[in-house]
């Protein structure tokens, strides 16, 4: 390892980047640009959602629950006079649900018995859904509690859930969403910065021309490595810097600690890159395997938006290989949690060997040899 | 069609097919991650990992853990004896929720009063949170009828019966697969198209084609076939283990999705041909290959819903080709659409495709290095 040398490569490397910007805007530009769009964007909370109300014959005690379902911010109730046009708005999905209160809800309720509150839900979104159901029976049960209180009749609520929800009580979806998305914008940019670059060297030539110097295989991959990760890391600051101050995103845990995971991180990312590189040694091929391999994984597998808890067996194991597994667990915590350590350390380590492993065959496989 | 096409579109296959990593990349990749993502895509939880931290010594309480103990969709993982023990279980994403029982639940029930329930959940997820909370909700309340009919409550004077269309039993997979069928049509057309006019630029071989006699339409679409061709073929493989192997149902028309299929295609082929054309290197083509893709995915409305976005990007979303080929597949497959309930689809899906496609043809000439 000759310092001077290496200088020298990062000096190139570093003059290239300015030679074609696409380099400086992957790592500066696309973070904000996605961070913007998703921030804003991607949402689990669904709020106003239209809900056709059919109410065959309004009575008090009618206008009382759709009085309740008016109030919430989760619903927009729309008023339809038969459930034939509500049947009809539900197929045009103009709306979501249909509440229906049949005209002997009322009679029933009178002489004691149980009347029956339709609900009808479009399925397709299965997980929308299962959402609006838990927002139907909050809205049942407070009708209910509101009704005991009124009428003076006993709570038919034996046990209820009080439910205290730790470390994002509102139930904010971009307070997780946002750290997961940093999760994939650094998986996509750790890969995208070093994926074409060995395989430009190879494709151009020059690789060639690098050999015939006295440079040594891993001054080459350390000169390619260096530039890319101070660029990298650069990135990384910006994005936290916007959930942090944009997003309101809470950032329990401390900074360093933070600071010292995402660079565990994306020398992971940057490894697969490297590894990637030098394994396609063509850049149309390289390109295509970095579209594959790194977008669609870190966002399905890497329990950001789908919980790996309840994937099959089979499928938990395969997580284990998608580094942006560990870095979600990680930012989760840090962001809405704090330091836990045993969550820290384990995820740490995996990604420690992920680099370790990437790097370690990226330079087992490249030697100075033509062929 | 002109000969000379012809030899554009065989030069195009072999220039994919040819070197052994592309040809798997192009095929492989895709059916794998099918099957992964079809298994691994899902809102619905199972194996809710759960602790118990029960003061209550009676059998209300017993009853009650039983119902959880019975519920496939909760696992218990722990039993605790205090306070203290709950917030490791939390912090180490050991348990998912606690359920805290206080020491006078059967008692209060048996003399009827409401007595709580303390459901401690970790919020770190908050979607899994909402849902978890949900299925702890749907136990109590058949615990709570049971309860009230069996220990003479009364009845209360009015309860949900919820049905649910187009998927009984809202299984998230007839929602996810369908739409996984979209988001990999896009990206192996992408693969195919996004960096081929970039490889040819940078290695100089495009200006050779240009002082050919062939005309910008005459390229275009010869870059345009094998894209087209792969596109459709993987799109319709993955559909049909969509239908047999993952079991979705499909109860629309076949001509519908075939139509939709196309339109879908031309759109996808027309935007990675012009990222491709703008791109002077590969590595920009790359950079705009995902600077497309990933908001293309994320805007889409394929895992969260576009009526939760605010206004101004649900009004970006408009000109996002799969957000109308995700209405198209899941209409065709769980809702029984046919061609004329989907219009309203087809329109826009084809005005971007002559959109990108002109632009890309115009793109050839105009931009030279």
């Amino acid at each position: 390892m000759n310092l001077q040398r290496l200088r020298g490569l990062i000096r190139k490397e570093f003059i290239q980047i300015l030679r074609d910007p696409s380099a400086i805007a992957i790592a500066f530009f696309m973070p904000v640009f996605l961070l913007f769009l998703f921030g804003y964007g991607v949402s689990l909370d669904a709020k106003h959602v239209p809900v056709a109300v059919v109410v065959d014959q309004p009575t008090a005690e009618t206008s009382a629950f759709v009085g309740g379902l008016q109030q919430s911010l989760y619903f927009e109730p729309q008023i339809y006079t038969s459930m034939h046009s509500a049947r009809q708005a539900l197929m045009a999905r103009k709306a979501d649900g249909i509440l229906w209160l049949r005209a002997d809800f009322s009679r029933q309720i009178l002489q004691g018995n149980t009347a029956s509150i339709g609900v009808l839900i479009n399925g397709v979104d299965a997980n929308n859904a299962r959402i609006l159901e838990g927002y139907m029976q909050g809205i049942w049960q407070n009708w209910l509690q509101q009704r005991a209180f009124n009428v003076g009749a006993p709570l038919i609520i034996p046990v209820n859930g009080e439910d205290r929800i730790w470390f994002n009580p509102a139930l904010r979806s971009r307070d997780y969403l946002v750290p997961g998305l940093i999760a994939v914008i650094m998986t996509l940019i750790g890969a995208l910065l070093t994926a074409l670059v060995v395989a430009r060297e190879w494709e151009r030539g020059t690789m060639e021309a690098l050999m015939a110097t006295p440079v040594t295989m891993s001054e080459i991959l350390l000169g390619k490595l260096i530039p890319y990760f101070i660029m990298g890391m650069g990135g990384m600051l910006l994005s936290v810097a916007l959930a942090v101050w944009l997003f309101a995103v809470p950032l329990v845990g401390s900074f360093w600690v933070l600071l010292a995971c995402s660079a565990l991180f994306l020398l992971t990312a940057l490894g697969m890159g490297l590894l990637i590189s030098s394994v396609a040694r063509n850049q149309f091929v390289a390109g295509q395997i970095a579209i594959i391999v790194t977008f669609l994984p870190a966002f399905i597998l890497s329990g950001f938006i789908f919980d790996i808890q309840s994937m099959p067996a089979a499928i938990r194991i395969i997580t284990h290989i998608v580094a942006a597994r560990y870095f979600v667990s990680i930012l989760q915590t840090i962001f809405l949690a704090g330091d836990v350590w045993p969550i820290i350390l384990w995820n740490s380590l995996a990604l420690l060997l992920m680099a370790a492993f990437f790097l370690g065959v990226t330079l087992r496989r490249s030697h100075k040899r033509l062929d | 069609m002109p000969a000379r096409i012809w030899a554009l579109v065989i030069k195009e296959f072999l220039a994919l097919l040819r070197d052994k990593k592309s040809r798997f990349v192009l095929i492989g990749p895709p059916l794998i991650q099918l099957l992964v993502f079809g298994y691994a895509a899902t809102f619905d939880l199972s194996h809710i990992p759960y602790a118990v931290y029960n003061q209550d010594t009676g059998f209300a309480s017993r009853e009650l853990l039983g119902d959880f103990q019975g519920s496939p969709a909760f696992q218990q993982v722990e039993t605790i004896a205090n306070e203290g023990q709950i917030a490791p279980l939390i912090d180490n994403e050991k348990a998912l929720l606690v359920l805290q029982i206080g020491p006078h639940f059967t008692r209060d029930l048996l003399l009827h009063r409401p007595a709580p329930v303390q459901v401690i959940i970790n919020g770190r997820n908050s979607n899994t949170a909402t849902l978890a909370l949900n299925y702890v909700n749907t136990v109590l309340l058949s615990f709570d009828t049971r309860w009230a009919a069996d220990h003479h409550w009364g009845r209360p004077p009015a309860q949900l019966v919820v049905r649910s269309w187009f998927n009984p039993n809202l299984l998230s997979r007839w929602f996810i697969v369908p739409g996984i069928v979209a988001l990999l049509m896009l990206v192996v057309t992408l693969l195919v198209t996004g960096l081929s006019v970039a490889r040819e630029r940078e290695q100089g071989t495009f200006d050779q084609l240009l002082v050919t006699p062939m005309g910008p339409v005459e390229i275009l679409v010869g870059k345009a076939l094998p894209g087209f061709i792969i596109g459709g073929l993987e799109g319709l493989l993955i559909a049909l283990v969509a239908v047999f192997w993952f079991q979705v149902p499909f109860v629309g028309s076949i001509l519908a999705l075939l139509v939709g299929m196309a339109l879908f295609l031309l759109a996808a082929v027309g935007i990675g041909l012009m990222i491709s054309s703008l791109a002077v290197t590969q590595q920009q083509g790359l950079l705009g290959v995902f600077l497309f893709l990933v908001p293309a995915i994320i805007l889409s409305g394929f895992a969260t819903p576009i009526a939760n976005m605010p206004e101004l990007v649900q009004d970006l979303t408009y000109i996002n080709p799969m957000r109308y080929f995700l209405v198209i597949v899941r209409g065709v497959f769980l809702e029984g659409d046919n061609i004329p309930m989907l219009w309203s689809q087809y329109w826009p899906l084809a005005l971007i495709a002559i959109f990108s496609m002109s632009a890309a043809a115009w793109l050839f000439r105009h931009r030279m290095q």
